[in-house]
């Protein structure tokens, strides 16, 4: 294996700038290991070399300077890319090739940054092991038999097999912290509105947030600062100053630092290990001068029934424009058929099982008779999880809960029971429903199954540079993910 | 208050526009009343006087100066139709539909 899949992001710009190596020096290395492993791992659904080693070229040729120009990313299938096929994991986008680009697309392409690819995941995000990938599940490189997590279970898995140094996810529900957790791997989810939505294909409005992710806090922190900031082609976009980010992920001083442990994110339903593993990284940053306290949030107990009404509620509006008429598949079409039956049949064969069931319960919730108990009183109980992180935030800076109730499952063991797959986003929904930020970073290793643990660290509205300063802290105590993924099995 | 029978599945197919099979149908109809019967447990919050929340950040009112900017040409925005012609989407009949 080349050196150069080994090292993170902000080494390898640095050494980029300096001339010690080419730009297209590394983007062939990356694209020689997804040579070498994507036909085990199947983090990627598309490769564009000649793409990527244009950009590469462009750097190397000075057109393109910055602190990430030159590094190469996976950038997960539900991001559009102008002239790169974008699927979202689902049958009916197949072949689609995207007339325009995501404005966090455009950023990282001024920025300098190599998009190698398209990771997989679940069809629209909808899942939490990639196993509703329409072309089927990516595996974790700690061990194949294992999911990477979900939905972007194909960015962490790539990031994880050293096939890219920085990759892109988007979070409904937990889709970027889960897939982190499980990996060793780092994932952020900004503050809502503090990420462009524009270019990404929508599932659930309110709640979908796109995010960096890498091996490294401080490389997180690099590509957020690439791909955050006011856009006017997001209506929900914040404008204001990106929070101070890389400063934060240099930092990692968290003296003084009031951390909350979330009572009702600890208990029953998360296993030993995790739990076990949680607990030794709050000590270690007891150790380090945090203050650590346990708060109540009693309202998180309610997170995920709110968001299986909101979120399918949302996605069965915004997947109505999936209708054979504009782009991707058309189904039925046989001159007689009318538009609503050629809609129908192209739905049916288009979308999969689990998008279906979304769509279905979506509809149950918004529909005359059952609007105002169900999707109306998720509504209310959103209101009540906010108030809980709000009153939270009065006495401490940060929540603290582990990022996944267990470590990564099996494949197959839970793709038959949505209710047993939902139940993996128990931790992270909450701040999806309030719309603050959360990264997880890596806790170690459990002891029973030695596989990955992830950390989360939620922060107020506006202050990701917070969940930043204690990843940070948490690397330097109990090591980073390049550290934990050095033990892991050799591809 | 959640028992789904399999007429309300193909009501709601119905409305949601997927030809669903029998057997899909008869699976749906499973599947949904385990799910609904979950996620009921919403109304067991007491929340008669909380208003409802529908965006985590409020923002209001976005406007935008009314200029003209560059956008997709015709040929980019039919580069995925199904089916063009002379500038145009190709849908199938949409008038009498009830036959």
């Amino acid at each position: 294996m080349s050196d150069l899949t080994r090292r993170g992001a902000a080494d390898l710009a640095a050494a980029i700038a300096a001339k010690e190596v080419s730009a297209v020096e590394v983007t062939e290395a990356h694209l020689e290991r997804i040579a070498a492993v994507d036909e085990r791992v199947h983090a990627f659904l598309q490769i564009d070399a000649d793409g990527a080693l244009a950009q590469a070229r462009a750097v190397d040729a000075g057109d393109i300077t910055g602190p990430l120009a030159g590094v190469p990313l996976a950038l997960k299938d539900i991001v559009v890319t102008r002239g790169i096929p974008t699927t979202a994991g689902s049958r009916i986008l197949e072949g689609w090739v995207p007339p325009y680009d995501a404005t966090i697309t455009e950023r990282m392409r001024a920025a300098g940054i190599v998009i190698l690819g398209k990771t997989n995941c679940d069809e629209f995000a909808m899942g939490s092991s990639t196993e509703y990938s329409a072309f089927g599940p990516s595996r974790n490189p700690w061990d194949l038999d294992r999911t990477p997590g979900g939905s972007g279970g194909g960015s962490s898995a790539s990031l994880a097999a050293f096939e890219a140094a920085l990759a892109i996810g988007t979070d409904t529900g937990g889709s970027i912290r889960q897939p982190g957790a499980l990996t060793s791997t780092v994932g952020m989810k900004p503050t809502y509105g503090g990420v462009s939505r524009y270019g990404l294909i929508a599932f659930s409005s309110s709640l979908d947030q796109a995010g960096p992710c890498g091996r490294s806090v401080l490389d997180a922190a690099l590509l957020h600062e690439v791909i955050a900031g006011h856009d006017p082609r997001d209506s929900t976009s914040i404008d204001a100053p990106v929070p101070p980010v890389v400063d934060a992920a240099r930092s990692g001083d968290i003296s003084g630092l009031r951390i909350g442990v979330v009572t009702e994110l600890t208990g029953e339903g998360y296993q030993p290990e995790v739990r076990a593993a949680f607990e030794t990284a709050v000590e270690a940053l007891r150790d380090a001068g945090a203050k650590v306290e346990e708060i109540s949030c009693p309202h998180f107990d309610y997170a995920l029934p709110a968001y299986y009404l909101i979120a399918p509620s949302e996605a069965s509006s915004n997947l109505a424009r999936f209708d054979g008429m504009r782009y991707g598949l058309r189904v039925g079409d046989d001159g007689v058929a009318s538009a609503e039956e050629v809609m129908a049949a192209t739905r049916e064969a288009g979308f999969g099982p689990e998008v279906k069931r979304r769509i279905m319960l979506g509809t149950y919730a918004l529909s005359a008779g059952y609007y105002d108990a169900y999707y109306g009183q998720a509504q209310k109980v959103r209101t009540l999880i906010s108030r809980d992180f709000e009153s939270a935030f009065g006495s401490v800076d940060v929540l603290v809960s582990p990022t996944t109730p267990t470590v990564a499952f099996e494949i197959g063991s839970r793709v038959d029971d949505p209710l047993a797959m939902y139940v993996a986003d128990l931790a992270t929904i909450p701040s999806n429903l309030y719309g603050g930020p959360a990264i997880s970073v890596p806790a170690g290793l459990g002891k029973d199954t030695g596989l990955p643990v992830g950390l989360q660290v939620m922060a107020p509205v506006m202050a990701d540079d917070r969940c930043y300063r204690v990843g940070a802290a948490v690397e330097r105590l109990l090591g980073s993910g390049a550290d934990f993924l050095a033990g892991a099995p050799a591809l | 208050m959640a028992s789904i029978a399999r007429g309300d599945v193909e009501h709601l197919a119905r409305l949601a526009r997927i030809a669903m099979t029998s057997d899909e149908i008869d699976a749906m109809a499973g599947q949904l009343d385990v799910i609904l019967g979950a996620v009921a447990r919403v109304q067991e919050v007491a929340a008669a006087d909380i208003p409802p929340t529908s965006h985590a950040v409020p923002v209001v009112n976005v406007f935008r100066a009314d200029e003209p900017a560059p956008c997709l040409t015709a040929a980019e925005a039919l580069s995925g139709a199904p089916a063009a012609e002379s500038g145009r989407f190709v849908v199938p009949r949409i008038l009498d539909e009830e036959r």
